[in-house]
């Protein structure tokens, strides 16, 4: 039950994460039709950022700068990159954030090194925030998830409770008339271009300190929210929400089990062989795979995602 | 225009394309001979390797663009059939080899197997993975592609763990004395199979199918009312495509004796369309200089620097925004006023940006070297070096200074130049568009 509950928390705070990544990435998509390859390099940046200006300026500061900087950067890039290849259609739009994906990656190589920066979460919160059991809760998860949460309840309140909300969402099927109507819609563009890639910075600041501040982070995140956004449906921030609670919930959950089939194999006698290497495997160890088993399962039997509108 | 001038154009015509076949065959022949003599211009060992290196990337590029280039599909996942016939390859070698049966003549049909082992990959996966084009089969086939990297780790056996299969391609009986010891027999090896593979993938784009696949890329819809499903010719271009990366797989089996979970990897998916984008995916021959290029780019450069991956990636950006066609578009540009002598228009302009854009270059690559030097990543600590028999010491402020005014000097220079060539090429084009260098130029 403890473990079960451990767990359980964590795999929800990992999940939140991954919705901060996967919301910016459906909106940017559903508006642009632009699939941000560097999503999760804006991600890797802001864990990078974050660790380097709290190691000058301490770390609450660097919560609310860091992602900032991200956001400039990522309204740069589509400012000056995006747009010009905008033109050339939606293979070149690709082609470029792939670019990016690989430039970012190697500046991170060349700046910080090939291993993992030493990004520790703050004293202030290196306590337990409660028991479950006999075990202490650590708080800083508690804190990622109440940022998480306070965030995504700003982006909803934004998108639907203000002026700039209505038009954001006017442009995402109406771009045309919105811009008809006297709005810049280029640079209302822009400015949801670079609000995905800040929220994706703050989502690498706290995460960045949680799990491992380290170059390869960006891929290894990236192909997972780029699973988690076909899982719950293109464009479908709803269904973003619910594939990132699952994916998370259910890595989390398989990366501490280790339980495998030979006990089932071995009462039926089935060993050696491929039943063998079968057996032998643990679920801890199928983990990483879990996620992308999902959507090929999603995609042979529902192919438009969970709450997705059009098929994938 | 009467008739006996249509006729006349026609015959024209004809005479023109029997012409252009009849060099295309020179040319190909010309090309034969070359790549036959190569390993007698260049003996070293690490020209040799190289040349294998480039000969395998060109059969894997080529076989990428039969997706991008011609079907429109941008696969971010194509190392699983290029890994996949390498494992086929390399299982298929140890078990011949161990059990004493074949020899020499199994390692010339070995890609073969290779090939097959990516056929089965791409219809195996395939059915999932092109239901959609554009940014959706990339989506899709970077998850079918990280899935089956993560699944290889877990199979040992099969896969060969963090070490790899390793096999050995001498045993048994040689074949008219080659025995695939010498890297030279295995060079002719790759060679043979790159000609005929890329001669078959020539042939497919003539085919209907190749042309469909055309069809479906340009406007899937048509293609549709025609009477042809889109989702199975992108099926059968995958397939087909996955077989020709099989053979390369196998290739570099032979080569290598060496296949490990990494081939499968995202590394080796972004090579590939690195190689054919840069290369150039709107014509065929494209990707083979592409392949060329970048494997020795890749060779070349990354002995002078660290940060030769970063150069890499500012080059592909670079492509991308400026010539999206890469450099076989760049190649077709100069093509017909070459035909016409009218690029001796062009060269003075050429001349002109040459020094600008070299000093821009220069500028740049000094800056990102210096910043390296003094950012805390891989070279930290060297903060100097010798350069063409000076020191150059990243903490004082000469090397900086000279490296910015080069990029703001070469750039401004640049900018104002390189309008004299866009200037020249509107009347080149327009000479070209008229058919002759008659007008005189002003």
């Amino acid at each position: 039950m403890e473990f079960f509950l451990v767990s359980l928390l964590n795999g929800v705070s990992y999940g939140l994460l991954l919705f901060m990544l996967s919301s910016g990435l459906t909106l940017i998509f559903s508006m642009m039709g632009v699939l941000n390859f560097a999503h999760a390099s804006f991600y890797m940046l802001g864990a990078y950022f974050g660790y380097q200006i709290s190691k000058a300026i301490g770390f609450w500061p660097a919560l609310v700068i860091a992602p900032l900087a991200v956001g400039v950067v990522g309204a740069m890039v589509e400012r000056y990159g995006l747009r010009r290849v905008h033109r050339f259609g939606h293979v070149p739009e690709l082609l470029f954030t792939f670019g990016l994906a690989y430039l970012i990656e190697e500046v991170v190589h060349l700046i910080w090194g090939r291993i993992a920066v030493d990004y520790r979460i703050p004293a202030a919160l290196d306590f337990g925030a409660f028991e479950i059991f006999d075990s202490q809760y650590p708080a800083y998860r508690v804190f990622m998830m109440a940022i998480s949460v306070a965030m995504l309840a700003g982006l909803y309140l934004t998108l639907t409770r203000t002026r700039i909300g209505l038009i954001i969402r006017a442009a995402l099927t109406h771009p045309d008339m919105v811009q008809a109507l006297g709005h810049n819609v280029p640079r209302v563009f822009m400015l949801v271009f670079g609000g995905g890639c800040a929220l994706a910075g703050l989502a690498g600041v706290i995460g960045g300190n949680a799990f491992v501040t380290e170059p390869s982070m960006a891929a290894a995140v990236g192909s997972i929210v780029f699973v988690v956004i076909v899982v719950g449906g293109l464009g479908s921030l709803s269904g973003a929400f619910i594939a990132s609670l699952a994916i998370g919930i259910i890595q989390t959950f398989a990366v501490a089990l280790d339980w495998s089939l030979k006990d089932a194999f071995d009462d039926f006698g089935w060993t050696g062989g491929i039943a063998g290497a079968i057996a032998a495997i643990k679920l801890s160890s199928f983990a990483p795979v879990l996620p992308y088993i999902m959507m090929v399962l999603i995609l042979i039997f529902r192919p438009r995602g969970l709450l997705g509108r059009r098929d994938t | 225009m009467s008739g006996a001038d249509v006729a006349n154009g026609a015959i024209a015509k004809q005479a023109a394309a029997a012409a252009a076949n009849g060099s295309a065959l020179w040319a190909g022949l010309a090309g034969i001979a070359a790549l036959i003599a190569l390993p007698f211009v260049f003996p070293q060992g690490f020209a040799l390797s190289l040349m294998c290196q480039m000969g395998i990337a060109t059969i894997f590029a080529l076989s990428y663009n039969m997706l991008l280039g011609q079907t429109g599909l941008l696969s971010f996942g194509h190392a699983v059939y290029f890994g996949l016939g390498a494992f086929c390859a390399i299982h298929l070698m140890r078990w011949t080899g161990s059990a004493r049966t074949g020899g020499a003549w199994t390692i010339v049909v070995l890609p073969l197997i290779g090939g097959l082992g990516g056929l089965a990959a791409g219809l195996i996966l395939g059915g999932v993975t092109t239901r959609r084009a554009g940014t959706i089969f990339a989506m899709i086939s970077l998850g079918v592609g990280e899935m089956v990297a993560s699944i290889a780790p877990m199979f040992p056996a099969l896969f060969g763990g963090e070490a790899g299969i390793s096999a050995n391609r001498v045993f048994g009986a040689p074949l008219f004395g080659i025995t695939f010891g010498p890297q030279r027999q295995v060079y002719y090896l790759i060679v043979g199979w790159a000609i005929v593979a890329a001669l078959g993938m020539r042939a497919l784009t003539k085919t209907p199918l190749g042309r469909m696949a055309n069809a479906v890329r340009d406007n899937p819809e048509r293609a549709q009312f025609v009477g042809y499903n889109p989702q199975r010719v992108r099926f059968l271009m995958l397939t087909l495509s996955g077989f020709f990366a099989g053979i390369a797989g196998g290739l570099s089996a032979v080569n290598y004796e060496i296949v490990t979970g990494e081939t499968l990897g995202a590394q080796t998916s972004a090579l590939v369309l690195l190689m054919a984008f840069i290369g150039g995916i709107g014509q065929f021959y494209g990707p083979i200089i592409g392949a060329v290029l970048v494997t020795f780019l890749q060779t070349a450069l990354s002995q002078y620097t660290h940060a030769w991956l970063f150069y890499f990636g500012l080059f592909f950006l670079f492509m991308v925004l400026k010539a999206p066609g890469g450099i076989a578009s760049l190649v077709e540009l100069h093509r017909d006023p070459w035909r016409l002598g009218l690029t001796r228009w062009i060269w003075p302009q050429y001349g002109a940006v040459l020094i600008p854009a070299l000093a821009t270059v220069a500028g740049l690559i000094g800056l990102v070297e210096l910043v390296y030097r003094i950012a805390g990543g891989v070279d930290a600590g060297e903060t100097s070096w010798r350069l063409f028999g000076h020191a150059v010491v990243a903490t004082s402020w000469v090397p900086w200074a000279t490296a910015i005014v080069l990029l703001v000097a070469g750039g401004w220079l640049l900018a104002k130049t390189w309008s004299g060539v866009l200037c020249q090429w509107k009347t080149v084009l327009r000479a070209t568009a008229r058919g002759d260098a008659g007008e005189t130029r002003k």
